[in-house]
């Protein structure tokens, strides 16, 4: 019974509570929008900062250019037309993902067509070892050297 | 006064580090013991002067000496002593003489530490970290004096940048430089070796604790830094590919590589060129990534032009040691042996597959951040290289790496078969694919990104669990017994693994499932997230020592239950007028619950953001076990030589990271 009662009271100064309380609105409504304006802002860079995403910058040009996104995003424009908009203004400077072109080809394929070669490097490296007659990793001779450097007391 | 003494105590090391340079190396090539016996005296009597150096600027810090140059552009009369102090390695020119005492430490650790080294190889060493030495001590003399005088001296100072003023200031840049520089003693062990030809598995021996050493080191500062990031900077973040994080991230990649090529070597007397060929990298990584970050041509390739003597000092610093080790390793390798034979299946060509993924994936990032300066200095245009490449760039090099990391361990040394692996690992593929697939149905969200992450992590979670379960089983000896009879360093990779794996499955979660939320807040204002209610109670304003900021007080309650309180701040540092956002964080194991102070709005609202960050102190908790797994390595009584008269018996000296 009294754990009833308290329950009950508890309850009630909840709802009193919320009653209090109201909610917090959110910065900037539309939901799709502003999904919008984060995935672009974690892509672009803030011009002023040393190297900082917008999505990251507390600075006011940041701010400024996110709202200018925003403005963009709720007239509609997709990512790749705000995006093209962006660096026709600023330059490829402004994004983090650099755009496939000639001068960044080496960029993007540079490390796959590091790890090839160096794939079948290792393979044919592999193979001729496996081929190779020798076997014994220290001769007779070579590990009573080292046993004896190693055991050699200061 | 004091200052001058610094200098005069720079220039007292830079002489005598000459002579550890010199003398020891000549004296080993004709055999002369006198001096060669040069080296110990030398390394100590460098450590001593270069320690008073770095005394005297603290000094010079601590007492507010504003005619001094250095001290008037990186503190402050209203400092707090402890940031005055980190303050020394605030600015460019004190971090590199920071980097001269550490140097001295390892340099004089090596010195007492090798008694059982033959005394031409010791000599080498000792010789080679002097001549580094050499190089920084006159790149400070000559362009980048600390202890240069202000005429007139400065009424007070600019003050240091307020993102430094944080206690991870004060031990994440030696953490780090630990690392960094400690790769010098793995170098000048190579380079020893090659100029003796002495290239053996006793060589790769000794030079293993003190590599893992350096590993340890620079993963614990690497962590630190992270941690310090995600706090002091305010949105939440903890990685961001910047410049400066992958300076330090590509020498810990070779570091890596480095230390599992240097088990192969000692164990089975393979990889010695490749061994040595990744000690030079490391270390010429390192200290590229010293000079990139602190000559400021990362922020623009025109910062050389304001000093043209420190870039052109820099640049020929580097191609001394960096050309002049990989000319004498291409005179030298080839005499080296090949060692072992070994199959295309076997524990050899697993570590070896991923000691080439490792030095593909440093070269990348080093590819990465170096190509906007080259496109910008070529004329080519300017492009920025940020998260979004090296994400995309990264993740299909790691995967695999990871992926062996679980097969490498189980594989026997010399031949394994395929078929027999496949037996082995068939339950702890199924259970990671298992899991992968399952976990985020369950939490109510996939991505192929979540797939791959969580199967990583299980992955190397279950084929951990395998081996230990195959080396402890059976029931012959009591647990502890069994426990004990494997060596402490196979435990070490046993602990380190699981760390990579907590970390993977840290990282998954954290970007797979964050959330955060924007909200205009005035007091009394209810924010939900996450199944949480935040409740904002106003701002007090606040009166720090030289910074006056406005504190946030938010509660957390679930389900009407209370729960915390986090004080996000926003801080405004007088001198330099210069605003800092200083986080709300309530950590736990499951997730940490995160707030920042934006901007003040009308009638006492703020903007707040909030965010959940499910399990991202796994990140830092899978580092501290790769770092604890590391010491744990080096503590293996095969390294304690003294008193040790008979050969380990045979597990004891397999091989395990």
């Amino acid at each position: 019974m009294k754990l009833i009662f308290r329950l009950a009271t508890v309850f009630c100064l909840m709802f009193i509570a919320s009653a209090w309380a109201d909610e917090a609105r959110p910065l900037h409504d539309g939901v799709a929008v502003e999904a919008q304006v984060q995935r672009l802002s974690e892509e672009l860079r803030c011009l002023v900062c040393q190297n900082q995403t917008l999505a990251d910058s507390h600075s006011e040009l940041a701010e400024d250019l996110r709202q200018e996104i925003r403005a963009m995003a709720t007239k509609g424009m997709s990512d790749q037309q705000i995006t093209d908009y962006l660096v026709e203004r600023y330059g490829d400077f402004v994004r983090y993902r650099p755009p496939l072109k000639s001068t960044t080809l080496l960029l993007w394929f540079g490390p796959f067509a590091l790890l090839l070669a160096g794939g079948i490097g290792l393979f044919l490296m592999l193979r001729r070892r496996e081929k190779s007659a020798e076997d014994l990793p220290l001769s007779a001779d070579e590990a009573r050297k080292v046993n004896a450097l190693l055991n050699k007391e200061s | 006064m004091i200052p001058e003494i610094g200098h005069f105590a720079l220039i007292l090391a830079l002489i005598v580090a000459l002579i550890q340079g010199v003398f020891p190396i000549i004296g080993a090539a004709r055999g002369n013991a006198v001096w060669m016996g040069l080296a110990q005296p030398a390394a100590r009597a460098q450590f001593l002067l270069v320690v008073v150096a770095f005394i005297c600027l603290a000094y010079a810090f601590a007492t507010m000496d504003y005619s001094v140059t250095y001290v008037a552009s990186n503190s402050n009369s209203k400092l707090p002593l402890q940031y005055r102090i980190a303050a020394v390695w605030g600015g460019h020119e004190g971090s590199l003489l920071l980097w001269a005492v550490i140097l001295s430490v390892w340099t004089v650790a090596v010195s007492f530490f090798s008694k059982h080294l033959p005394s031409a190889m010791r000599a080498r060493i000792l010789g080679v970290m002097g001549l580094i030495s050499v190089g920084f001590l006159l790149f400070m003399l000559s362009v980048s004096n600390p202890f240069e005088r202000l005429m007139p001296a400065a009424m007070d100072g600019r003050d240091l940048n307020p993102l430094l003023q944080d206690p991870g200031m004060v031990f994440h840049p030696p953490m780090l430089y630990m690392g960094y520089v400690g790769f010098s003693v793995a170098f000048a062990f190579a380079i020893a070796a090659l100029l003796g030809g002495e290239l053996d598995s006793a060589w790769a021996r000794w030079s293993r604790p003190w590599t893992t050493l350096a590993w340890v080191f620079l993963t614990l500062g690497i962590m630190a830094g992270s941690n310090w990031a995600y706090y002091e900077l305010g949105w939440g973040g903890w990685w961001f590919w910047d410049a400066v994080e992958n300076a330090s991230f590509m020498p810990w990649l070779v570091g890596t590589a480095l230390m599992h090529s240097l088990a192969v070597t000692e164990k089975r007397g393979s990889f010695k060129a490749w061994t040595v060929l990744l000690a030079i990298c490391a270390f010429s990584l390192s200290l590229l990534g010293t000079f990139l970050v602190r000559s400021g041509v990362l922020t623009s390739v025109h910062a050389f032009a304001t000093d043209p003597r420190r870039g052109l000092f820099i640049l020929a610093f580097l191609v001394f040691v960096i050309g002049g080790s990989l000319l004498l390793f291409a005179w030298r390798a080839p005499t080296v042996g090949r060692g072992g034979k070994f199959g295309v299946v076997s524990r050899e060509s697993f570590l070896l597959a991923n000691n080439v993924l490792l030095a593909v994936a440093a070269i990348s990032v080093l590819f990465g951040t170096l190509y906007p300066l080259f496109l910008d200095a070529l004329g080519l245009g300017k492009i920025s290289v940020g998260p979004p490449y090296f994400d995309t760039v990264f993740a299909p090099l790691m995967a695999p790496a990871l992926f062996l990391m679980g097969v490498g361990p189980i594989a026997r040394w010399k031949q394994a078969t395929l078929p027999e692996l496949a037996m082995r690992l068939r339950w702890a593929f199924g259970i990671s694919v298992a899991t992968a697939v399952i976990l985020p149905l369950l939490l109510g969200h996939w991505t192929p990104m979540i797939g791959l992450g969580l199967f990583l992590a299980f992955w190397i979670f279950a084929t951990t669990a395998n081996l230990v379960y195959q080396r402890l089983r059976g029931a012959d000896q009591p647990l502890m017994a069994r426990i004990k009879s494997n060596s402490y360093s196979w435990w070490g990779m046993v602990i380190a693994h699981l760390g990579i794996a907590v970390f993977t499955l840290g990282v998954t979660v954290v970007k797979g499932f964050e959330s955060e939320i924007a909200v205009r807040m005035a007091p009394g204002d209810v924010a939900h997230l996450a199944g949480f209610d935040f409740t904002f109670e106003g701002v007090t304003e606040i009166e720090g020592p030289n910074y006056s900021a406005s504190r946030g007080h938010i509660r957390i309650a679930k389900n009407g239950i209370e729960r915390t309180l986090i004080n996000p701040e926003k801080r405004l540092y007088h001198v330099q007028n210069m605003p800092m956002t200083e986080a709300g964080i309530s950590p736990s194991v499951i997730h940490d619950l995160y707030a920042s102070l934006g901007e003040p709005l009308d009638g006492g609202a703020w903007s707040v953001r909030i965010y959940h960050k499910p399990m991202v102190e796994w990140v830092w908790f899978g580092c501290l076990m790769m770092a604890f797994g590391g010491l744990l390595a080096i503590s293996d009584r095969r390294y304690r030589l003294k008193g040790r008269t008979k050969p380990l018996p045979e597990h004891a000296t397999e091989i395990s990271t």
